[in-house]
Parts: C-alpha cells; sequence; structure tokens
C-alpha cells in the first residue's frame, strides 16, 4: 500500500534553531530517505518552502479566487511529506516514527487510495 | 429438537469469536467473515436440527464456514471475471473445505490473538474498539451491544461500519504486534476490557448500578485474554480485578436499589467462588515479578475481600499496596483513593489533607467521587456545613440515579446533624 506521510511542524521553532542544529537535522533526513530508498519503501518526498509561500486557490460559481497564505492557519503546519510503499499501517507508523520532526511535530499518516474502483467510491 | 438448539447457542457464545478469528484471517475482510459464519449458523440452526449436533460443533460450523466463504470469494471474482484468481481462492481455502473434517475432533488454529489486537489497534477510537471488541471476538450482536450501552441500534451499526472500514482503507494489519510494541498493545487490549467492565459494573447513566452483562462479557474476554498469553501478569492481574469486584455485586445495591458502600456491605452476600479464583490469580501473577497496575489494585482488592469485617480491614497494607501503585501512575484517582486508604488508617484529618492535595488545581474537580470523598471525610470532622456543600457538588455530577439517591441520602443525614447542632 502507498502512504502519505504529511510532516506538520512549528514553522517558529524550525526557524529558531541553530545552523549546525539545522544541518545535522538534514543529514539525519538525508541517512533516513537513502535507507529507504534501498529497502524499496521510498516512492517521492521533499521539503516544502514555509507557509508564507503559500497562495490557496478556489473556484467558486466558475470563478477563480486566489488568496495569499495556506488552506488553514494552524499552530503546526504542513513543512514536508514523504510517499512511501509500507505493508500496510504499523509499517507505516514505524517509518513516520523515524522521521526526524516526529519527535518535536507530528506525522499524519494517510493511505493513498490506489483502485479505481475505490476512487469512484 | 430442543438438544440442537441449546447446543447452537452454546457454541455460538464460545465458539464465535475463535472461528470468525480465523476466517477474517482467510477473507481479509471482516464483513465477508461475518457474513460466512452468520450463513453457516443458518445452516446448522437447519441441519442440527434434523440430524442432531455433530460430535465436534466448532469444527462443523468452521468447515461450512470457510465453505461459505469460498463460496462467496468465487461470486464476488465471476462477477469480476478473474478465473486465475478464483482458482488461487480455492486452492488456498481448499484444507478447510474437506468434508472429512465435519466429524473428526480436528484441532483448528487459534487466530484470536491477532483479532483482539487488531480491534484494539491505537489507529481506531476507544468507542470503535469496544464496540469491535464486543462485536467480533464476544460474538455479542450488534443489538446486544447497543442495548448494553443504552445507544440506539444505527448509532452502534455505523460505528462498526466505520470501524470495519478504517481497517480496511489505513491497511491495519491482521497480526500480533511486533516485540518492541507488544507492551504497549497489550495495554490497549487491557484497557478496552477493563472498560467494558466498569461500562456494566457503574453504569454511567440509567437507573440500575450494575449491568451484569457487560461485566460478565468483560469477564469472558479478560479469561480469553490469560488463556491466549498465560505468562503476561497483567493479564493475570486484570481478570483478578474484576472477579473481585464482581464478587461484591451482590452486596454493592440493596433491595431498595440503593448503593450501599464498602463498609456497609453485607459480606455474606459476597461471591466466595469469585474471591477465591481472584486471589489465586493475584498470587499466580505477582509471583512473575512484574508488578503493573492492574495487579496492584487486584491485590487491594483481594484485602478487602479478605477482612471478616469492615473494621478488620488491613488498612497498612492497602496504604502500602496505594504508595507502590502511585509510583506507577500519576493518576489523581488513584491519589484520590490513597487518600481515603490513609483516612481509615491515620484518621480523617490526614486523608482530607492528601485529598486536598490529590484534587488541586481543580484537577478532580468534574469527579463526582472527588466530592463525595471529600464530604465524607469532612462529616465526620463535624465540617458539617462544607460538607453539605461538598455533597451538593458531587449531586450535581453524576447522572446515575442509584449514586445520586445514595448522596441524597448521605445530605440529608449530615442537614439533620446540622440542624441538631445549630
Amino acid at each position: 500500500m502507498k502512504y502519505m506521510l504529511l510532516i506538520y511542524h512549528e514553522e517558529q521553532s524550525w526557524n529558531a534553531i541553530s545552523e549546525p542544529e539545522r544541518q545535522q537535522i538534514y543529514g539525519e533526513f538525508r541517512k533516513l530517505r537513502s535507507e529507504l530508498q534501498s529497502s524499496g519503501h521510498w516512492v517521492t518526498g521533499s521539503q516544502l518552502q514555509s507557509i508564507a509561500t503559500a497562495t490557496s486557490v478556489r473556484v467558486r460559481d466558475g470563478k477563480e479566487l486566489i488568496t495569499d497564505g495556506p488552506f488553514a492557519e494552524t499552530h503546526e503546519a504542513l513543512g514536508g511529506y514523504f510517499l512511501i510503499e509500507a505493508a500496510n499501517l504499523d509499517e507505516a507508523t514505524s517509518i513516520a516514527a523515524r522521521i526526524p520532526s516526529a519527535r518535536t511535530g507530528t506525522i499524519e499518516v494517510r493511505p493513498l487510495v490506489e483502485t479505481a474502483v475505490e476512487a469512484v467510491a | 429438537m430442543p438438544e440442537a438448539h441449546a447446543t447452537l447457542e452454546q457454541v455460538f457464545r464460545e465458539e464465535y469469536g475463535r472461528i470468525i478469528a480465523t476466517l477474517i484471517r482467510h477473507a481479509g475482510s471482516f464483513d465477508l467473515a461475518e457474513e460466512a459464519l452468520n450463513e453457516a449458523f443458518v445452516s446448522a440452526a437447519a441441519s442440527w436440527e434434523r440430524d442432531g449436533p455433530p460430535r465436534n460443533p466448532g469444527a462443523w460450523l468452521t468447515t461450512v464456514a470457510h465453505r461459505k466463504l469460498l463460496d462467496a470469494v468465487r461470486r464476488d471474482k465471476t462477477r469480476a471475471e478473474k478465473q486465475s484468481e478464483i482458482e488461487y481462492e480455492t486452492s488456498r481455502l481448499q484444507p478447510f473445505a474437506e468434508p472429512a473434517l465435519l466429524e473428526e475432533p480436528v484441532e483448528y488454529p487459534d487466530d484470536r490473538l491477532r483479532l483482539i489486537f487488531t480491534c484494539c489497534h491505537p489507529s481506531l477510537n476507544r468507542e470503535a474498539q469496544v464496540a469491535l471488541t464486543l462485536r467480533t471476538l464476544g460474538g455479542l450482536t450488534t443489538t446486544e451491544i447497543a442495548h448494553a450501552f443504552l445507544l440506539p441500534e444505527t448509532t452502534l451499526a455505523q460505528r462498526l461500519v466505520r470501524a470495519k472500514q478504517k481497517i480496511r482503507l489505513a491497511g491495519i494489519p491482521y497480526e500480533v504486534p511486533s516485540l518492541e510494541r507488544l507492551n504497549d498493545r497489550l495495554a490497549a487490549v487491557q484497557a478496552v476490557i477493563y472498560l467494558i467492565f466498569n461500562e456494566g459494573y457503574s453504569a454511567s447513566s440509567g437507573e440500575s448500578l450494575v449491568r451484569n452483562d457487560l461485566c460478565a462479557e468483560a469477564i469472558r474476554l479478560g479469561r480469553v485474554l490469560c488463556e491466549l498469553l498465560p505468562n503476561e501478569p497483567e493479564n493475570l492481574g486484570l481478570l483478578a480485578l474484576m472477579l473481585l469486584q464482581d464478587s461484591r455485586r451482590r452486596a454493592r445495591v440493596n433491595d431498595r436499589g440503593e448503593l450501599v458502600t464498602l463498609e456497609e456491605q453485607d459480606r455474606t452476600l459476597w461471591d466466595r467462588k469469585e474471591i477465591e479464583e481472584g486471589v489465586r490469580l493475584v498470587e499466580r501473577a505477582l509471583a512473575l515479578r512484574r508488578t503493573g497496575r492492574y495487579q496492584l489494585q487486584a491485590a487491594i482488592a483481594a484485602v478487602h475481600c479478605e477482612a471478616e469485617t469492615a473494621a478488620a480491614t488491613d488498612w497498612r497494607q492497602i496504604v502500602a499496596l496505594y504508595e507502590r501503585l502511585l509510583r506507577m501512575s500519576s493518576s489523581p484517582i488513584v491519589a484520590l483513593n490513597y487518600a481515603a486508604a490513609v483516612a481509615m488508617s491515620d484518621g480523617p484529618e490526614t486523608g482530607l489533607e492528601l485529598i486536598e492535595s490529590a484534587g488541586a488545581r481543580g484537577r478532580l474537580d468534574k469527579y463526582y467521587l472527588f466530592h463525595a470523598a471529600r464530604a465524607d471525610l469532612l462529616r465526620r470532622l463535624n465540617r458539617l456545613r462544607e460538607a453539605q456543600a461538598a455533597y451538593e457538588q458531587a449531586l450535581s455530577l453524576t447522572t446515575n440515579q442509584v449514586e445520586q439517591n445514595y448522596i441524597r441520602k448521605r445530605l440529608a443525614e449530615t442537614n439533620r446533624d446540622s440542624t441538631a447542632q445549630s
């Protein structure tokens, strides 16, 4: 099954940490990524630019509405994602727990809709 | 043939969990497994009525249910025109479709451990865990569960549908968790069983204080857990705790439906058999030397049960056990019970101090027993006005009529004493 691991964190505290600390965490991310690649769990993933760069788009009555900012202003914001392949939820949550941000933020684990039938339902 | 009917009902209660657990493993689906087993029970009703029950009713049902499952899988696949998969499923399910099994006392696999861990998976909410455990492992019908929890049947049915859907879509595995997760997961299973027991033992709403069916079901589930993992001392502790609490069931409420405190209970009404079994289990658990919360609570209950009279209670030992429990649990409710035990052992003044500190920062403001316990001690200290206020607060916090009546009675007594003194 494919799972999306959505990485939520506090941008402010992420911005507040020192440069060596940030580099260390990036190192951990790179290491995890290469481990997941060699174990066959990795599909794709990336860090996202800060929510200050976010734009929201809505189409209502055929009219396009573009607004500044993220979908919802929350304490913890979406900061990145992993798309992984895992046998089941327990394997997916084990991988989520290895993401460095799990120690300070929250990883939301969501299965992908994978079959055409379920996509319709 | 009434014998057939009685056998069927007994087999239903005793074997449902075990059979469904195996069917789910083969079907990979709770719904398919449930349908197949229901069809097998319908077949059994007709066939056993006609020919008498088979020698091994459990194996009979398992085999027939597997055939029904196979039929269902075939039907589905035919509709989807996936011939190769039919062959795959057929070969996979074949061992269970052997008619020879019908009269043989075969051993069939016990998948209940997978089932219970899946039902109590942390990604399901507690309500879903409880409903699913009772429905599958306990074999209770949706109607029975809805009735026991005083919920509309549609609410419960929906809860079950959503839980099964989440298991399927989120990929909650049907397996015993890995060793590093086992303890956490087992604690969740124990919590679900104890919650079912407590819902029965101190029903949080409604007219009757104890709903025996839920207590009995929780004890049965506790036995299953002990049978499956007998060397986990907390499993034994949990079963012991439930048995020891249940042993006092008949004494807890009098003929008028009023709550009777432990102190005032008629101890001849206590169930000796349950006490003996409970005490034996606590001893067996403690001998494994991995103490836990259920074992300590069971040990405390055992000390109460072994006292001939309330006055003969070994309060020192109870206080010592609570001290150990407090070291494991920062729960303000444990602190409250500890304070009540100290009040019995060292006097109400010391007890009251501890109660006040347990409830510090408003941690227990919403808990009716906190106010009731505080009120009782204030009354014993002859601080009647404060006692009245505390009883009134307790009264406003419980919806259980039996508990309300008990507090009203105490409040009336306090008011009378207060009037007599002024």
